[in-house]
């Protein structure tokens, strides 16, 4: 069946009782005149003014937010709707563009939307599994049958095992609150408890590094500030296609456009390197902290250091300031001239590891330490590695040592939250967690083979000993069980088992390969089809209204409203909703926010004037440490000294010094160039956040997957190396599986990298190959020495045509 | 009323995220492969190893491409329906009732505009959202570009805007159907085809 036919049959099929929707156009008289003069609040009237009539007669137009998904932008767009289907996703066309209060642009994936929506693979009914667990094999059955399985499994797993057995896992789907894996943890907490998990898999190791050196996550500034920068260097960060808040890419070309000089360090030739940096330098994965130790080292030995601001705001650079009791241990000075090792930092070491000429390192090193202010933004894909919590720390001390830290137009790296600003508030509440054990959130697989043996060398926090492994997986909006977890072939054995996990409960649009692990599969609503509200996360001053626009399709429901069916079956449910539907709690939700911020639109501007965003404005925008640096005594830093640490007596503390170094290091990689691997395994692989894609979500989509089809990208000099031509069938292969997909050969990433874009459906064949090109089949469950974070993008692999 | 509508790319300004392809699938109701505006993937330069460390001088840039609505378009020509007429502003469209499919005009059209719709067996392009225009609103994909690098209006306010730059590779040359655009190149944007640069993503066009 064609996907029209089946869109028709999904509307046809779905009762359409529409609600009594403010037919804004006719209600407001249908042109932009009206709309900016008559009907919405003066204080509205920067959000309305852009409505225009041109799309009125595409049917209603509502003003929501993109679902977004874990996307790291947060966009407003138009969503057109007639007849109760969504016929179109437009712009917000309004005229103003300014920095201060920029236009809200989605993105690729937010512009594909519709064929998400409407796509014919959305599961449709609750289904229960009928063959071998992960064989994708189910069967429909009635939503009593499915809650009522659900109720007796929880019931008994939390009379057997007790509640430490269950486990809601990392899961980024859902955005808008009454979607997503909030909605189970809710029921799971009034249950009694699930085990804990700490970290995620997207900062792990940035999120305990950043503190280690700075005491603080909140490092960063308002993007506006980055107009001030006079030098940028984009270091493994690719906002164009990760989307690092909405419009980040376009406040580097702000930069740009007001002189800065914008250099990429990275394997690949990005999309972000090509459209804002005036040079490109690549540079092998996971050797980062070996660059920037050798910049440290020429720096310092050029006399280029801001000795001021060292001696006044760090603690550690050389021997003059080592905390007390530490005076003898080796400073990052003795580091850098190698006074214990023996070895010099110099650019010729670093040339050695990283393959940037030895010239080319000095020069940025001159460059940043002497163009002031001077920017370096460290991506997050260096810290998904072995080393990840020292590519971070190495990335916060030049910032130190060269004066970067607290003055507008500089970056004091690290995870580099923003500080000041945001438009966030209230949600809906999740409660709190009965149960103390915590796990770090990539070691679940673990807890379900081995729970009861994990210690604190594990990273089980919270308690001494966990009563039981895992038995329960409740996982919603989540891919996390197979798709975005390392080492797939590993963990779906464990997975597999019947007798180690004995339950598993997924709620989803689309048979993911997570899905496929389910014993019960309830198919979820997706955004437009309730209410939500979301807005701007780590940078950006907005929030956005989700909308219900639809009826839930076929059988779909609202993961708060599963999770409300659920907690009504185990006696819970008036806890859960609090007597209070979807959108009744919306409103409460927006009036929790009004209390926040006074403009913030009431529910009936809303819904009847179809608002749906706000935005606030950035006159004077903040950046962190302002204060430290004016007056460190005065205003201290979180950190044991108060200080920047560039010294850890903390981690000195830690007593391994090989693996946790006081002072931060570049250590090489077992899943590296130059571990004992390489020679089997030559090609290092990445996979880098690509533009079609959140993650694994969208990877159904025909109009992203067509305008970016998943390949391998290899260099071409490794592509002539193995007799491969641009477009073969290759087979990409290491220790822990094999991948078969089509080659691209470019010169856009370095010899001896290749990449294989993270978050495609892993689909394997008869013979366990993945025929998805999903990179975790690569990837290992070896976690980060302090933060116990993943190591997905350590990766080595032999490519062969196949 | 414009004499000549037209588009401004700034290519030093793309991403190539494609946010306008997709915008402008979603508009037009796309979903059959047919792309009215795509975007081009250039690629040029080479490696060298000295040493341990990798010497390159590679660059790359993306070029977005539609209907530019010449004023001189082949299309129009070629069409032995007269299915295809210009607009007083410029814009070229196909009357699809009047189009019997012989795809002479995609022949003809030396940016591969036109293209067919095999399930009415007629042939389709960019018609600049004329329907947007008309309604003062600026087309699908020109609003939606994160990096704000596509503009639209009258040419000759584009030109003085943002100057006299009518041609980039891989487009061929503007002289003989003087296409309705102007360019910002990319630093590394070549700008006639020299074999130092090559298009790389041809299964995605």
């Amino acid at each position: 069946m064609s996907e029209k036919n089946l869109l028709n049959d999904l509307v046809n099929k779905t009762v359409m009782s529409r609600r009594s929707f403010m037919k804004w156009s006719a209600a407001l008289g249908g042109t932009a005149a009206v709309l900016a003069n008559g009907g919405i609040p003066s204080s509205l009237a920067q959000n309305a003014d852009s409505l225009g009539s041109a799309f009125a007669e595409e049917g209603d137009v509502y003003r929501c937010a993109c679902p977004a998904h874990n996307c790291g932008g947060r966009c407003p767009i138009l969503v057109h709707v007639k007849d109760g289907v969504i016929t179109r996703i437009s712009s917000d066309d309004s005229n103003y563009d300014e920095i201060d209060k920029p236009r809200v642009l989605a993105c690729t994936r937010g512009r594909a939307y519709r064929r998400r929506q409407y796509h014919p693979d959305r599961l449709k009914y609750p289904m229960k599994r009928v063959g071998p667990r992960g064989s994708g094999e189910f069967e429909q059955i009635s939503w009593d049958e499915a809650l009522d399985t659900v109720a007796s499994e929880m019931q008994r797993i939390k009379d057997t095992y007790g509640n430490q057995a269950f486990f809601v896992p990392y899961g980024t789907g859902g955005s808008g609150g009454f979607n997503g894996r909030g909605t189970a943890m809710r029921l799971m907490n009034l249950f009694g408890g699930s085990l804990n998990f700490y970290n995620n898999y997207s900062w792990a190791a940035t999120q305990v590094a950043t503190p280690i050196v700075y005491g603080t996550q909140s490092t960063g500034a308002q993007r506006q500030d980055w107009v001030n920068s006079r030098y940028i260097l984009m270091w493994g960060w690719n906002p164009s296609e990760m989307i690092d808040g909405t419009n980040t890419a376009y406040f580097v070309k702000k930069a740009r456009e007001n002189g800065a000089k914008v250099i990429s360090i990275d394997p690949r030739q990005s999309l972000s390197t090509v459209a804002l940096a005036d040079e490109w330098i690549p540079i092998r994965p996971g050797t980062d902290s070996a660059m920037l130790t050798a910049m440290a080292y020429v720096i310092v030995t050029e006399d280029l250091h801001d000795k001021d601001f060292i001696e006044r705001c760090c603690v550690g650079f050389d021997q003059s300031q080592m905390p007390e009791g530490y005076e003898d241990e080796e400073s990052y000075v003795d580091y850098l001239m190698g006074t214990v090792d023996g070895v010099p930092k110099t650019p010729e070491w670093a040339e050695a590891i990283t393959a940037v000429p030895a010239a080319k390192i000095a020069q940025i090193a001159r460059e940043y330490a002497t163009v002031k202010p001077a920017m370096m933004y460290q991506g997050y894909g260096m810290q998904r590695r072995e080393w990840g919590e020292e590519a971070v720390r190495a990335g916060c001390v030049l910032p130190a040592i060269t004066g970067n830290v607290g003055i507008s137009g500089g970056w004091a790296g690290g995870i580099a939250f923003q500080v000041g600003g945001g438009a966030g508030g209230a949600g809906f509440p999740s409660g709190s967690n009965p149960i103390s054990a915590s796990i770090p959130s990539v070691e679940w697989h673990e807890a379900v083979l081995r729970g009861t043996e994990m210690g604190p060398e594990d990273g089980l926090r919270g308690v001494d000993q966990l009563d039981t492994n895992i038995k329960m997986i409740y996982a919603v909006a989540s891919n996390c069980l197979i798709n975005q977890h390392p080492n797939i072939n590993r963990t779906a054995e464990i997975l597999a088992d019947e007798s180690l996990c004995e339950f598993i409960l997924i709620h989803e649009h689309f048979m993911t390969p997570t899905a496929k692990f389910a014993d019960i599969l309830l198919p979820a609503a997706m955004p437009f089809e309730f209410y939500g509200i979301t807005g701007s996360w780590k940078y950006g001053e907005e929030a956005m209204f989700q909308r219900k626009l639809l009826d839930p399709p076929f059988e779909t429901m609202s993961d708060f409203d599963i999770c409300a069916a659920i907690a009504d079956r185990l006696g819970l449910g008036e806890e859960y909703t609090e007597g209070l539907s979807n959108e009744e709690w919306m409103q409460r939700i927006v009036e929790q926010r009004r209390e926040r911020y006074e403009d913030f639109p009431t529910w009936e501007e809303l819904m009847d004037n179809n608002v749906g965003f706000f935005q606030r404005r950035v006159e004077e925008p903040s950046f962190a440490f302002k204060d430290f640096r004016e007056n460190p005594e005065e205003n201290p830093l979180d950190t044991p000294s108060g200080k920047i640490e560039i010294f850890s007596a903390a981690m000195f503390d830690r007593n391994d010094p090989e693996r946790i170094p006081a002072v931060p290091k570049y250590i090489p990689e077992v899943e590296g160039p130059f571990g004992p691997k390489a020679s089997e395994y030559p090609l290092q692989a990445m996979g880098h956040h690509y533009m079609p894609r959140v993650h694994s979500t969208h990877d159904e989509n025909p109009w992203t997957k067509e305008a970016f089809p998943q390949r391998l990208f290899m260099n071409s000099i490794d592509a002539r190396e193995r007799g491969i031509e641009d477009g073969d069938m290759v087979r990409v292969f290491n220790d822990y599986g094999t991948v078969m997909i089509p080659v691209r050969v470019t010169n856009k990433i370095m010899p001896g990298v290749v990449d294989l874009p993270q978050g495609a459906w892993y689909d394997p064949d008869e013979n366990g190959i993945d025929r998805g090109g999903c990179i975790n089949v690569l990837t290992s469950h070896r976690v980060t020495p302090i933060a116990f974070g993943n190591t997905q993008h350590s990766v080595v692999v032999q490519v062969e045509k196949a | 009323m414009a004499n000549q509508l037209g588009f401004y790319v700034n290519l030093s300004a793309c991403s190539g995220c494609k946010a306008c392809q997709i915008a402008c699938q979603d508009k037009n109701d796309l979903q059959d492969g047919r792309k009215w505006r795509r975007v081009v993937e250039v690629e040029g330069g080479e490696w060298l190893k000295v040493g341990e460390a990798w010497t390159h001088n590679i660059f790359s840039y993306y070029v977005s491409t539609a209907c530019y609505h010449c004023e001189n378009p082949p299309c129009m020509d070629v069409c032995p329906a007269n299915a295809i007429t210009k607009r007083d502003d410029g814009i070229v469209l196909i009357d699809e009732d009047k189009c019997i499919g012989c795809r002479y005009c995609e022949w003809a059209c030396p940016y591969g505009a036109p293209q067919l719709n095999d399930s009415t067996g007629v042939m389709t392009k960019c018609d600049l959202c004329h329907d947007y225009v008309d309604a003062g609103q600026k087309p699908a994909c020109v609003s939606v570009c994160p990096m704000r690098a596509l503009d639209f209006g009258d040419m000759d306010e584009l030109r003085a805007k943002y100057g006299e730059v009518e041609n980039v590779y891989p487009l061929p040359d503007p002289a003989m159907t003087r296409p309705a655009a102007v360019f910002k190149p990319h630093k590394d944007t070549v700008l006639t085809d020299s074999g130092s640069a090559t298009i790389v993503n041809g299964e995605e066009i």
